[in-house]
């Protein structure tokens, strides 16, 4: 765990130095209003910011920084990253959990109405729709969805944060894709367990359909299903970048592309640790719900 | 003469497949009598394991054409669901081959148990929240009082340990262990018959002949009708009163055990037999039958056995199969049942 981490931080840092741009530069320029910054001056910010010593120097630094719980200042604003993140992420957090809520209320039930009526009206139905749902990029959805509810309709608001209203559309926009992903793994899923045995053994014992779908085969069926729903709330996160800037909602995604077109580099390091972190953290939620809901798998010395 | 408790009339099961119909079971019938053990034999593709699901209904998906299954005065082939449900819960329970794959891996050894006990109880009131144990929908107490039940019966099959066993999961017992426990799933329903399809074939021979000594006390102790479904012709002469042979998804010869297996009536049954290592001299090859089952898509003619057959004659190959009456309850479907007795009679 502690490793992806280091691999994610290594890899971000490299990832600055090569994108094109001179972060003092920039920086400087906008200081200054635009105008071109002197090169003593230039030299005088990378001294300052060490950002002309050795790359692998100036990444240990960083991480020695960071181990001590400082995530360092914005080259702008004169504020902690930390705090900067730690502002920014309630409104993230709300809109993937809603993302998340909105998608497995859509696909679970969709997914197993569509294995339960394989090949029929339903399931073509549900399929038809997870098609379109994965082939609608986020940002056109958004719009449109803008466009409909908000403009015409008035029924949310156009953008920002706030109250429950502003986060319905982003959150259905941001489900959607994901909703659509994930009713084919659990229709997948669920028409594989109804083929096995024990759903034979289920129903000799003469318990109700119902009983069958419900408890012997949606327990089978859920458990890949929480492994890729638990990977998927990374890519959440990733989507919730676009969503916000969509919705001009003031989260991580928006700090994070406003971070990266100013190369504000503690920021964007900062950030993008705190994502990793994030997703690090989830997988671990998935491992934790694997042992609940599958007997099998068990941690640690237990003899099988 | 004892009471019929399953009567199988000319029972036609069928798949719909893209190479054409399978003629899984084509014309089958037999009965079973309160208390009896009947044992079904043939080759793996004999139809012996699609006529025991059909007997319960699960035979999808497959459907039965035509024919029909009496189950204690309930027509089978035509009942609702609800009466499906109901023979399930109490008539008529099932034990599958592979006990690796019939139990659900994330239930509880117990819970499995209790559910079917709960079945027994009260087949019309299955409340989902009820099964899926959420508290103030089920009954704690009940609850406690029907887990007491289902260690009373893991003991009854023969686990030991029932008490702390009863929370272990199916990953954590062996195969002849989970059998037993399938066992006990099947007895929490008090059936009046037992359809076990070939419930030893997967367990190793030490196992195999204490799973069936089980099977064969329950039957003396509760009366309990046993329909066993096997290929092994030394669990039906060990275990049954009444044996029936099949092949190619029809019933070839049936009659008591004793009669059948020694004296049999009907060419495909003497192959078997001839087929036992037991009757072959040491260091001799083993016999085999020569040839393959046949293919059952599309509508078959005659006798599915006279491509292998020794006495096969024109006859064979077209038309219905004769029914004759070779002794006290014994029939043999075969063209040539007198020739056949003669030249057994020959070489005795």
């Amino acid at each position: 765990m502690l490793l992806v981490l280091v691999g994610v931080s290594i890899l971000t840092f490299l990832l600055l130095f090569l994108t094109p741009g001179d972060p003092a530069e920039t920086i400087l320029r906008q200081q200054m209003g635009g105008r071109t910054p002197s090169l003593e001056a230039i030299e005088q910010f990378r001294q300052s910011e060490g950002l002309n010593r050795p790359i692998p120097i100036q990444y240990v630094d960083w991480v020695t920084d960071v181990l001590q719980g400082n995530l360092r200042e914005s080259y702008y604003q004169e504020t902690p990253v930390s705090t900067l993140i730690i502002n920014r992420i309630p409104a993230t957090l709300e809109l993937a959990v809603a993302g998340m809520a909105v998608a497995l209320t859509i696909a679970i039930p969709t997914g197993i109405i569509s294995a339960v009526h394989k090949g029929k009206a339903p399931d073509y139905l549900s399929q038809f729709a997870a098609l379109v749902g994965v082939s609608m990029p986020n940002f056109w959805l958004g719009y449109i969805l803008i466009i409909v509810f908000s403009l015409q309709l008035g029924l949310f608001p156009v953008a920002g944060v706030g109250g429950l209203e502003s986060l319905v559309l982003p959150a259905i926009t941001l489900g959607s894709g994901m909703a659509a992903i994930v009713t084919r793994l659990v229709r997948s899923s669920m028409l594989e367990v109804l083929d096995e045995e024990y759903i034979d053994t289920a129903r000799s014992k003469g318990l109700r359909e119902r009983i069958v779908i419900y408890k012997h085969a949606l327990r089978n069926a859920l458990i890949p299903v929480v492994t890729i729903v638990g990977l998927q709330f990374g890519y959440l996160l990733n989507g919730a970048v676009i969503v916000e800037i969509v919705f001009q909602r003031p989260g991580l995604g928006a700090l994070l592309i406003d971070a990266i077109f100013a190369r504000d580099y503690p920021v964007v390091q900062g950030l993008v640790l705190v994502i990793a972190v994030i997703f690090v953290l989830t997988n671990f939620a998935v491992d934790l719900t694997y042992r609940y809901i599958d007997p099998r798998i068990s941690f640690g010395g237990e003899s099988a | 003469m004892s009471e019929t408790l399953l009567e199988v009339e000319d029972l036609h099961t069928r798949f719909a497949t893209r190479e054409g119909t399978v003629h899984a079971v084509e014309g089958v019938s037999f009965s079973v009598d309160r208390g009896e053990i009947v044992g079904v034999v043939g080759e793996s593709g004999s139809g012996k394991s699609v006529t025991a699901r059909s007997l319960i209904r699960l035979e999808d998906p497959g459907y039965i054409e035509r024919g029909s299954v009496r189950f204690d005065g309930i027509e089978m082939t035509d009942a609702d669901d609800r009466t499906i449900r109901r023979v399930r819960g109490d008539g008529m329970a099932m034990v599958f081959q592979d006990p690796m794959e019939t139990l659900n891996p994330v239930f509880s050894i117990g819970e499995q148990i209790v559910e079917s006990i709960k079945v027994h109880e009260s087949p019309e009131k299955q409340g989902l929240l009820d099964y899926l144990n959420v508290p103030l929908f089920s009954s704690r107490g009940k609850r406690s009082q029907m887990r007491q039940r289902a260690i009373d019966l893991m003991s009854e099959v023969g686990i030991p340990h029932p008490e702390t066993r009863v929370s272990a999961y199916p990953h954590e017992f062996s195969g002849g262990m989970r059998q037993r426990a399938m066992l006990a799933i099947a007895l929490a329903r008090e059936p009046d018959l037992l359809v076990a399809d070939e419930p030893t074939t997967a367990l190793d021979v030490t196992i195999q002949a204490e799973i069936l000594q089980r099977i064969r006390d329950l039957n003396e102790e509760l009366d309990m009708a046993v329909l066993m479904i096997t290929h092994d012709l030394g669990v039906v002469a060990e275990l049954c009163d009444k044996v029936v042979v099949m092949y190619g998804g029809q019933v070839m010869e049936e009659g008591p055990v004793e009669d059948v297996l020694t004296n049999p009536k009907h060419p495909y049954t003497e192959s078997l037999l001839g087929c036992m290592p037991q009757t072959c001299a040491r260091g001799e090859p083993l016999n085999v039958i020569e040839g393959r089952v046949p293919s059952m898509v599309g509508e078959p003619t005659g006798c599915p056995f006279a491509s292998r057959c020794w006495c096969s004659s024109e006859s064979c190959t077209s038309g219905e199969l004769p029914t004759e009456q070779v002794g006290d309850d014994h029939t043999s479907r075969c063209h040539h049942v007198e020739e056949l007795s003669e030249s057994m009679e020959a070489e005795q």
